[in-house]
């Protein structure tokens, strides 16, 4: 159960061992002490359910046997003697031995000692002939599998409809029992509709508030097993009656009706048929009128008519709508499509608001709500939820934790965030990287974990959820935590930082992302050396997401991805260049500050102070070689990228700007500092900036100080 | 308001352990070490279910269930055994003394909370 709380079983049995052996003693003095023997009995059964309670299988198996013995001294089946009470005695050492080091396995000693045991029965019943062989467990010592029986059940994806009576007896409130907390749990199994019968509850002058005079009738549309059905009154089994049977659903199949027969040959015209119909009674009416149902008996086999017939419908609407699967290159096409019109229509919308005519300003307007409409249904049909992918890392994280010995469970949260199915194709790969980090690095071993006062078996939990335009993915793990000095030497060691250089803990964390680097001195098989950190980072990059980093010694270490919920629209920030317009990813941009030439230049460096802060800038006009003049106050813009400040140098800056991003086409493959483009209202064309890519470029030139 | 269960164990280690995964929940909780001081704690306090080992010196658990259910206040709450025999003859004798439901042990964290909340509500 609780692996923490084993040391504490454990010095509870070294306690309840001295006991023992003091009552033995007494017992052997006293043979025929009946609270003696009972208080044997009792510290064998105390063992023995804690021990397995808390994992010691060896010890409660055994005891299991010697209890038994003991049992039947306590029935008066066999009497003490000297040999009993020594093997109970040396039983009892078994027992110590096996709980001070629990990796030792007396079998041998325990099988003959058992056998010892069990020859004194004989022998003792040899004069008592009516003791059955079964009181000696016949059950060999072995240490069995006790978790076969918890396999998943099976689960089948079938609605079946099951009517339940549940007649619970009038006293069952005094058994605690709230039959209202049972419906509940029914109600959790599928769709339901209950019906009470309260034709037993007297009037109230007769009543007993303390009794239940209630009884349900439930139908019940489930694809639960019935097993499971009836677990659920596991515990009034015997102060309830439960009639579980499933209503078969295929009695509308069973052929032609007599009037149909007898109108397709002809003998009767089928007008006829539905006059004599209309005017016969309906059998519930006739069966009241005879007194043979009464009337809640008809309505509660009506309401079972109804919950079928309703269940039938929703099968067929299921099977008529359901889904469709579509290639997702024409979804690609559709999105894109849906951009260019996008496009189209806010050109339009641009040339309404010049011409001042109310009709075409009144079309546009129309156009620019379904564009709207269509551009976020055409995305919704992109977005898939997550849990798919996470529920595959389960395997993964079972399979990695059983070879290396650790009990690693995966927890996931928020399966039904939706994200674009591009992203989430792309993120396979680094999660996959991240999940086996924390199984193989992040997560210690049971024996240390233990010794850290933790529970042997890890938790890496795999978290998703919205917020604002992103979404963010967590994998977090309740392990060691990253060890700051392993990684501070290293990176010394790779020259990422002076040996006498003082940093944070939180700048310490973000060196793991550099190229190569890695904690672990060994390789392993599940993770090779180090796995690359850097990848990871590039990989949610490329997504236009970022990744964060957050450690607590002893504690375990969290890795946050921050994505964009698609890919196809960006949130950008328009910016001018003479007559060019460039948008930058809007997630990067931390500010923007006004730029005089001169006035916060330092020579030819390019390092512009901002606020009394040092920061290298690039001035975009050079870098894309734009002819013209630049304007006495310029724009900069302060971007983030790879936890560096850098600024860009425009002319004038628009505003925010959501866009549909179309890619450059093949020609323009090669051409570095761009992601894409995207066409504006007016019909002039912008280009997306790959900030990331224009800092690499500027820096091996040499060009700029970071 | 946190539901308060009575946790009566004769082991330390089973008692706490019940006690620390039922605190994981938000429950409250009271311990006591066998049947005679899980009687005298219930008494004038609101327990609101009652989580019992049957195997206890002093008083074993089948009788202080029938104690607890002569308590005015404790006639209808729920009271869970532990009970180490699968055999159904000790759950029916514990269900005639007014058990309302049992858990075989050894048994999980999640077994535990899954009855608790199954009768609890």
């Amino acid at each position: 159960m609780v692996d923490q709380f084993k040391e504490a079983f454990r010095e509870e049995a070294f306690e309840l061992l001295i006991e023992l052996e003091d009552a033995l003693l007494r017992l052997e003095e006293e043979p025929d002490d009946p609270e003696t023997i009972s208080s044997v009995f009792r510290i064998m059964h105390t063992i023995k359910g804690s021990a397995a309670m808390f994992g010691f299988d060896d010890i409660s198996l055994f005891t299991h046997e010697v209890e038994n013995i003991m049992d039947l001294l306590r029935a008066g089946k066999l009497s003490v003697t000297k040999e009993l009470i020594d093997m109970t005695l040396t039983s009892r050492d078994y027992i110590r031995i096996m709980l001070e080091d629990s990796s030792k396995k007396l079998n041998e000693e325990v099988n003959t000692l058992l056998a010892a045991f069990k020859a004194e029965v004989r022998k003792q019943n040899s004069d008592l002939s009516e003791v059955k062989s079964h009181d000696v467990s016949e059950v060999p010592y072995r240490s069995d599998d006790k978790h076969a029986d918890e396999s998943d059940p099976y689960i089948s994806d079938e609605l079946i409809t099951y009517r339940i009576i549940f007649c619970p007896e009038n006293n069952i409130f005094l058994s605690g029992t709230n039959p209202l907390l049972l419906l509940a749990e029914l109600r959790e199994l599928g769709e339901i509709s209950i019906i009470a019968v309260k034709e037993e509850i007297p009037s109230l002058t007769a009543i007993n508030p303390e009794f239940n005079y209630t009884s349900w009738e439930i139908i019940l549309s489930t694809t639960t097993p019935e097993e499971e059905i009836r677990d659920v009154f596991i515990f009034v089994e015997s102060s309830a009656e439960v009639r579980i049977t499933a209503i078969s659903d295929s009695h509308d199949e069973s052929g032609k009706k007599i009037g149909e027969i007898l109108v397709d040959r002809g003998i009767v015209k089928s007008e006829d048929i539905n006059k004599i119909l209309t005017s016969q009674k309906k059998v519930g009416e006739v069966l009241i009128e005879n007194n043979l149902v009464t009337k809640p008996q008809l309505d509660s086999a009506l309401e079972e008519q109804q919950q079928i017939n309703t269940l039938m419908e929703r099968k067929k609407t299921i099977t008529t709508s359901g889904s469709v699967r579509v290639d997702s290159v024409k979804l690609d096409e559709l999105v894109d499509l849906v951009g260019e019109m996008v496009t189209v229509q806010a050109h339009l919308s641009e040339l309404a608001s010049h011409k001042q005519d109310a009709s075409i300003i009144s079309i546009s307007e129309q156009l620019e709500r379904l564009t709207a409409e269509l551009r976020d249904n055409s995305m919704s049909m992109r977005m898939l939820p997550i849990g798919t992918t996470f529920s595959k890392f389960k395997r993964l994280v079972r399979d990695l934790s059983a070879d290396l010995g650790k009990g690693i469970a995966l927890v996931t949260v928020g399966g039904e965030t939706e994200l674009d199915k591009t992203v989430i194709e792309k993120l396979n790969d680094p999660l996959v990287h991240l999940i086996r980090n924390s199984i193989d690095h992040g997560i210690e071993s049971p024996e240390e974990r233990i010794a850290a006062g933790k529970p042997a078996g890890g938790t890496i939990t795999l978290s998703a959820r919205h917020s604002g335009a992103s979404v963010i993915i967590t994998v977090a793990d309740d392990g060691a935590g990253l060890d700051t000095v392993r990684i501070r030497r290293k990176a010394i060691d790779k020259g990422l930082i002076l040996p006498d250089e003082d940093l944070p803990e939180s700048e310490l964390f973000k060196l793991i992302f550099a190229a190569g680097f890695s904690t672990s001195s060994t390789i392993t098989k599940v993770s090779g050396r180090g796995v690359g950190m850097d990848v990871v980072r590039k990989e949610i990059e490329t997504l236009g997401g970022m990744v964060s980093i957050s450690s607590e010694a002893g504690k375990g270490t969290a890795i946050e991805l921050k994505l964009p919920l698609t890919l196809a629209i960006i949130e950008g920030l328009l910016v001018q260049i003479d007559d060019e317009f460039y948008v930058f990813p809007l997630s990067v941009v931390e500010e923007c500050v006004e730029h005089i030439q001169g006035e916060h230049e330092n020579g030819k460096q390019n390092i512009a102070s901002v606020r009394g802060e040092i920061l290298p800038f690039i001035r975009l006009r050079d870098f894309f070689d734009i002819k013209g003049d630049q304007p006495e106050i310029e724009q900069l813009i302060v971007v983030n990228t790879h936890d560096h400040r850098i600024g860009f140098i425009v002319d004038e800056v628009i505003g925010d700007y959501q866009t549909v991003i179309k890619t450059l086409g093949s020609i323009y493959k090669d051409v570095e500092g761009l992601s894409g483009g995207t066409i504006l209202g007016d019909g002039s064309i912008a280009l997306i900036l790959d900030v990331l890519k224009i800092t690499q470029i500027v820096q091996k030139e040499e060009k700029l100080l970071t | 308001m946190a539901k308060k269960i009575l946790v009566v164990d004769d082991s330390a280690a089973i008692r706490q352990s019940v006690t620390f995964v039922l605190q994981q929940e938000g429950f409250e909780t009271i311990e006591a070490a066998d049947g005679a001081e899980g009687l005298e704690k219930i008494k004038g306090s609101a327990v609101d279910m009652v989580v019992s080992d049957v195997n206890m010196p002093n008083m074993d658990g089948i009788t202080m269930v029938s104690k607890i259910r002569e308590l005015a206040d404790f006639r209808f709450i729920p009271i869970i055994i532990l009970t180490t025999e699968s055999q159904s003859s000790k759950m029916e004798e514990g269900k005639a003394a007014g058990a309302t439901g049992w858990i075989v042990k050894p048994f999980t964290s999640e077994k535990l909370l899954a009855v608790v909340k199954k009768l609890l509500g």
